[in-house]
């Protein structure tokens, strides 16, 4: 069984030619567990440019959250462990980085919004002084000044009232009020990569508007790059540059927004884009993929989506698929990429 | 397709008030939460009326009011021509069985330290007359068929299965008294987008092979639409607009659901950038204090004095066809509007 390695270069890069800002290349993460050691990413690759917003797409358990980590330098290790791959950020591999030089990166230049505000939040400080004491730490503002910028920012994620309400407690702000303060607290020191991780799986649909709508806002502002972790097709629909689909620890498909909802090239993408409940087909039976999520302590062997897969033919039992590349842009992990394209079932 | 079968149930003015009490010796009231406030609606036989709208808006609340998990403040719900408050005996018996429900969380909903078998056949413990004791573990095995899980698994426990096969054994212990009425609050939310479209297929397969009437109750909007003869929608403790899926969906005309509709990122990238949105700003007021007259008025863009001083009913509107609890409803499609 060969376990493939992508270069840098087969990377979907719109901005051809110019060096992306952050580029994760064949990253693998392990945990060691009572049960045996769970690969949780093995082999994931993407790039981002300023400016460009890249969703990741792939259901609980897929390896989104621990990539992202990984790119924070927030793991736990013991018990991860990264045993093979690169963190480029403007060219440098964060992974040779000291600890004291990656915390000064993160927060700093690459800063991270959390699914869960409420316990990502300190409920033992006022939301005045979390955010103030970002400004306290790293630009060694008075805490004067440092509260003046922390109303300034609740300010400006449209918390309303923000002066009277720098005082109170996470507890005391609804779901979505308390996800604006992560984002403040996030962009307090102007980050040059935000990933947001399922910032809005946990609110309604009103309130996910107002907090897609704000992160597009800032990001104009600011050119920053963003990483959009979602399961939710309909939101990478309505704010991704490109999308990276992660199946098992693995990129499955990398390519343009718009290229995968015309034309998928991997059948799990095209699955989950089936299984959209769809108007014109109200009554039928909706699209299904078959099957459960792999377990990552017994993947299977070869393509980890072969049991699941109409397209499977007897290599993809034995072999892993490489990360074909299609174009200059899109790139996908299926030896039979041309047939799915086609929409030939084997 | 709106009305399949018989009336099977009917809510009329249904409310609930939560005490809010002040005082940690001496508990004091202070107001109510006014989870649910006149709720009327019908479901007939084979039918289902999704359920929509944003947290804490009385979804649940209304569920466990039909389940009579909870005491209602005041209204009625009444079952196959039975009033829930007032059925005594052998006829509350009847109706108890007759209304069943799915919950949201296949993680916590199920007793982990009970096996399969256990948590299925438990309902026949107390309706022993759907299923002798001899015959249960046939029937149990029988029901796991049903939902598409191996029968030799009877002897397991929740955590060797999955969350949507979990969500499978929820779904056969709500079928195992063989009720009429299937109360699902949230189905399918805490299930992997690849599973979600199982669990849906079983339900609605389900559907047909029983005749079953659902309340789903759901907040993914497009699989409301896809499972849904009929939609309510709920704002703060009250249905502001009723209709068909296609009425609701196509002709909203009430500026809460016009809004929630336009909320929902549509997945299809093309023309994106051109599609109408209506961002509401801030939160739902807190149901201890609703505004006056309309509950929306705070919210709402197109209010008006009336809306203050004047709640508007739920009633057919001029020029809309369904009940809309909007003075100015006025038919809408916001979905493939582009502005
Ligand atoms: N036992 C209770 N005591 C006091 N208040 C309650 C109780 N149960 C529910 N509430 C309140 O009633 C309101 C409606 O709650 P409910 O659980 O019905 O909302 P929901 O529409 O199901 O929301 P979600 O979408 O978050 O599930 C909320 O304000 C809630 O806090
Ligand atoms: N600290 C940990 N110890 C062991 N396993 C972990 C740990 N963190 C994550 N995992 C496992 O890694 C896999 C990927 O997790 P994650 O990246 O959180 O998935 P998601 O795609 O849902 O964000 C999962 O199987 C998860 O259980
Ligand atoms: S490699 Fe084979 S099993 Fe894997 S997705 Fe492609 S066709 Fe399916
Ligand atoms: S009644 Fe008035 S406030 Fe209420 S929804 Fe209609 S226009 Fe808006
Ligand atoms: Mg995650
Ligand atoms: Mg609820």
């Amino acid at each position: 069984m060969k376990n493939p390695s992508v270069d840098t270069h087969l990377l979907p890069a719109d901005n051809l030619g110019t060096a992306p800002l952050l580029a994760v290349d064949n990253l693998h993460v392990e945990f060691k567990t009572r049960q045996g050691l769970v690969r949780a990413v093995n082999g994931v690759s993407y790039a981002l440019h300023a400016g460009e917003t890249l969703a990741v797409l792939g259901e609980s358990g897929s390896g989104k959250s621990v990539t992202a980590q990984a790119i924070m330098g927030i793991l736990d290790m013991p018990p991860a462990n990264i045993p093979k791959g690169e963190i480029r950020f403007r060219g440098t591999d964060l992974l040779k980085l000291s600890d004291n030089a990656r915390s000064q990166i993160r927060g700093q230049q690459i800063a991270m919004v959390f699914q869960d505000a409420l316990s990502a939040l300190n409920p033992v400080f006022t939301v005045g002084w979390q955010i103030a004491e970002m400004f306290r730490v790293h630009r060694g503002m008075s805490k004067k000044a440092a509260y003046a910028k922390a109303i300034e920012l609740m300010d400006r994620v449209r918390i309303p009232a923000a002066r009277q309400r720098v005082n109170d407690y996470p507890h005391q702000f609804s779901g979505g009020m308390r996800q604006r303060i992560m984002i403040a607290m996030s962009i307090a020191l102007d980050p040059e990569v935000l990933i947001a991780d399922e910032p809005t799986t946990a609110l309604d649909v009103t309130v996910q508007a107002q907090i897609m709508e704000l992160l597009a806002e800032l990001q104009r502002d600011s050119n920053m790059a963003m990483i959009l972790i979602t399961h939710d097709l309909g939101v990478v629909a309505d704010v991704a540059d490109k999308i990276a689909v992660m199946y098992g620890g693995r990129i499955v498909e990398n390519a343009p927004v718009h290229d995968v909802y015309k034309n998928p090239a991997h059948p799990y993408t095209k699955g989950l884009l089936e299984s959209i409940p769809r108007v014109d087909l109200k009554g039928q039976e909706l699209y299904a993929i078959k099957g459960l999520p792999p377990n990552l302590l017994d993947m299977p062997t070869g393509c980890a989506f072969h049991p699941r897969c109409p397209y499977r033919q007897d290599d993809c039992v034995t072999d892993v698929p490489p990360l074909h590349e299609i174009s200059g842009t899109r790139s996908s992990a299926c030896h039979y990429w041309r047939e799915v394209l086609d929409g030939v079932q084997g | 397709m709106a009305s399949k079968g018989e009336l099977i149930l009917e809510v009329r003015d249904l409310v609930k008030h939560f005490p809010l009490t002040q005082g940690i010796v001496v508990k004091r009231q202070i107001g109510s939460i006014k989870a649910v406030d006149g709720v009327s609606f019908d479901l007939h036989r084979g039918e289902t009326l999704g359920i929509v709208g944003e947290s804490g808006c009385g979804k649940s609340t209304l569920a466990k009011l039909l389940m009579a998990l909870e005491t209602p403040t005041s209204g009625s719900v009444r079952v196959a021509g039975k009033d829930l408050a007032t059925a005594k005996g052998a006829d509350l018996k009847r109706i108890r069985r007759n209304i069943q429900m799915v919950m949201q969380d296949p993680y916590t909903s199920l007793n982990p330290r009970m096996t399969v078998g256990d948590i299925v056949g438990e309902p026949f413990e107390i309706h022993a007359e759907v299923a002798p004791k001899g015959d249960r573990r046939k029937k149990v095995q029988d029901l796991l068929e049903v939902v598409g899980l191996n029968p030799d698994h009877i002897n397991r426990y929740p955590h060797q299965f999955s969350g949507g096969q979990r969500q499978r054994i929820g779904i056969a212990r709500g079928l195992a008294l063989q009720p009429e009425i299937i109360v699902c609050d949230e189905p399918v939310s805490a299930l992997d987008v690849s599973i979600q479209a199982q669990v849906i297929n079983l339900l609605e397969r389900l559907q047909d092979e029983f005749g079953l009437a659902y309340i789903f109750i759901a907040h993914d909007l497009s699989v409301v639409r896809h499972i849904s003869d009929r939609v309510a929608v709920m704002y703060l403790g009250k249905v502001v607009e009723i209709g068909k899926d296609t009425e609701i969906y196509d002709r909203p005309s009430h500026p809460y659901t016009q809004a929630l509709l336009s909320a929902v990122p549509v997945p299809d990238p093309e023309g994106r950038e051109s599609r109408e949105r209506i961002i509401l700003q801030g939160d739902p007021p807190s149901p201890a204090n609703p505004p006056s007259g309309c509950r929306f008025r705070t919210r709402c863009w197109k209010a008006q004095e009336i809306c203050a001083q004047e709640e508007p009913l739920l009633q057919i509107r001029p020029g809309v066809g369904h009940p809309s609890a909007c003075h100015f409803a006025e038919a809408h499609d916001v979905v493939h509007a582009t502005g």
